[in-house]
């Protein structure tokens, strides 16, 4: 309970999770100090979307423990409101609401979630708009945006939610590749103002380029680990080299 | 000029490229049902006029009252009756559509005991005749109940439309669990992540994107239960199909039972068809918005 800053703000400890035969966390331990950033990668299917959600507690976890901000996620006690307003999720297909516009979408958590006085909400989402760059698009429907439009207005909503960790789930997976760089250009900033951020990723050259540190994960199991310098330039393990070298 | 030739090559050449409608306005076979329908109505209407002006001529050589004027003499009631139907569909679906709502919600509750007896009822009342519920109901309720000293009648009508609002009530509830379950599970983990509870994101976030998938099937059910109206006679209602008899009844005229029922029943046309044209118009726009 004591957690101090200086301490992770997020630790997985030997995470095991399993959906019936199929086991998809083998012992995963990972730590994150605040205003870290951490790039998860490694081939689909070896469960790294499976570890954000477990994160936030969108999946419940077998064994292990997970704390963020000194408190276990894994505790059937846990308030997971508490938990979810201090970590923000963006997704891959972006989720975003899409009978509400673009400027409601940012807004609606913080009144109806946060019971924040509506005025200073909006005034924080048009802020927000604009710090993703889609000032004049506040009143446009999701079904009017752009792919890239969308993920960064998903970026707004979780933002508006002032979390102290953000997690990315493959959000330029679905996306144009020219828009691509308009949603990176976006995270990038973010990371530059200090925000904590895990994100899972194929974006090998942003992941260089971000990251404080890189973990390669394979088959449920974090293969290797390292800043992006040492991970790229010498993987040591066999499958790490076998995955960069299809990639890049 | 050879830039040109590039740009017409390109708009001849790649198919995909060129802008198309997302859905057809009207499909052929649904331009091809409205003309037949259209013709069937019209040859209809006109036969019943041409029956009814030789009828005239006749009857006033017989000196007995024309078909015309007996329907005329006795649209007043029947009219009366016909608005009855309606304020008994009225009813029924009121009733039927908050008490399914409400059915429909158990059936995606996260308790187990509640989703399971909901289902139950909803596919016992889904799959239970009509009639047969409306017997049970004229049967089984009491005509008059005491509540706190008072004395509450229950005519046959009420009971009728609390007949007919079971089946509405099963239909509306298992249009409720369809378009909950169809909303994408996305909206789901996004709203959670959010922080919103269950009851939030049912009201706020699911439930608005329920209403467009949930109000072309009711639209229709409603026209469907105002045509299944006239059943509640058999149990003893007057409403206008017992109207109509009594009118046949009074006027022993063989020649006048064709006309008259298809009378009331283009009454009954007038009403639904719109009903279900603006429904297949509704679908059609929300499928293009999706």
């Amino acid at each position: 309970m004591n957690w101090t800053p200086a301490e992770p703000i997020v630790s997985i400890r030997e995470v095991f999770k399993s959906f019936g035969q199929l086991v998809v966390l083998k012992g995963i331990s990972i730590d994150v100090k605040m205003g870290e950033v951490i790039c998860i990668i490694g081939p689909s299917g070896s469960g790294k979307s499976t570890m954000l959600r477990c994160i936030n507690g969108l999946i419940s976890i077998d064994r292990g423990s997970i704390l963020v901000e000194g408190q276990e996620v894994h505790d059937p006690a846990l308030d997971k409101l508490a938990l979810r307003k201090k970590v923000g999720m963006v997704f891959q297909q972006y989720n975003l609401f899409p009978h509400r516009t673009a400027l409601q979408n940012v807004m609606m958590a913080p009144i109806h979630v946060l019971g924040q006085p509506k005025a200073e909400v909006e005034a924080r989402a048009r802020g927000l708009m604009k710090k993703v760059r889609l000032e004049g698009k506040e009143n446009a429907y999701p079904g009017e945006l752009s792919g890239g439009q969308q993920q960064r207005v998903a970026i707004a909503r979780s933002l508006a939610m002032n979390p102290q960790v953000m997690l990315f789930d493959e959000v330029t997976g679905a996306l144009d590749p020219e828009t691509v760089k308009e949603v990176l250009v976006t995270i990038k900033e973010l990371a530059e103002e200090g925000m904590t951020c895990i994100l899972v990723t194929h974006e090998m050259g942003f992941a260089r380029e971000i990251a404080d540190h890189i973990y390669f994960t394979d088959r449920g199991v974090i293969v290797e680990h390292g800043p992006p310098v040492t991970f790229f330039a010498n993987p040591r393990d066999p499958r790490t080299r076998e995955f960069l070298g299809q990639i890049l | 000029m050879a830039t040109v030739d590039r740009a017409s090559e390109g708009r001849g050449g790649f198919a995909v490229m060129l802008p198309f409608r997302l859905a057809p306005r009207e499909s052929s076979v649904w331009r091809f049902a409205d003309w037949i329908s259209l013709r069937a109505a019209v040859v209809l209407v006109a036969g019943l006029w041409l029956g009814l002006a030789v009828d005239a001529f006749a009857a006033s050589a017989a000196a007995q009252p024309s078909i015309l004027s007996l329907m005329v003499k006795w649209s007043p009631v029947l009219f009366g009756g016909f608005l009855f139907n309606l304020l008994i569909s009225f009813l029924s679906m009121a009733i039927g559509t908050a008490a399914g709502i409400i059915l429909g919600l158990f059936q995606v509750s996260l308790r187990i005991p509640l989703r399971r007896s909901a289902w139950v009822v909803t596919q016992f009342f889904r799959n239970a005749p009509w009639l047969v519920l409306l017997f049970y109901c004229i049967l089984l309720i009491p005509f008059e109940l005491s509540i706190f000293g008072r004395t509450v009648p229950f005519p046959d009508w009420i009971k009728a439309v609390f007949g007919l609002s079971l089946p509405v009530m099963a239909y509306v509830s298992e249009f409720v669990r369809g378009a909950v379950q169809s909303i994408p599970s996305g909206q789901w983990e996004a709203a959670e992540s959010l922080a919103f509870s269950r009851r939030k994101t049912m009201t706020m976030i699911i439930l608005p994107q329920c209403v467009k998938r949930v109000l072309p099937p009711w639209m229709n059910l409603y026209a469907i239960l105002t045509m299944a109206t006239p059943l509640v006679s058999i149990v003893g209602v007057q409403e206008v199909m017992t109207l109509t008899r009594a009118a046949l009844g009074a006027e022993n005229r063989v020649d006048l039972l064709i006309p008259i029922y298809i009378y009331v029943l283009s009454w009954f046309f007038i009403y639904c068809y719109p009903i279900s044209r603006y429904t297949v118009r509704l679908e059609r726009h929300f499928t293009v918005i999706g």
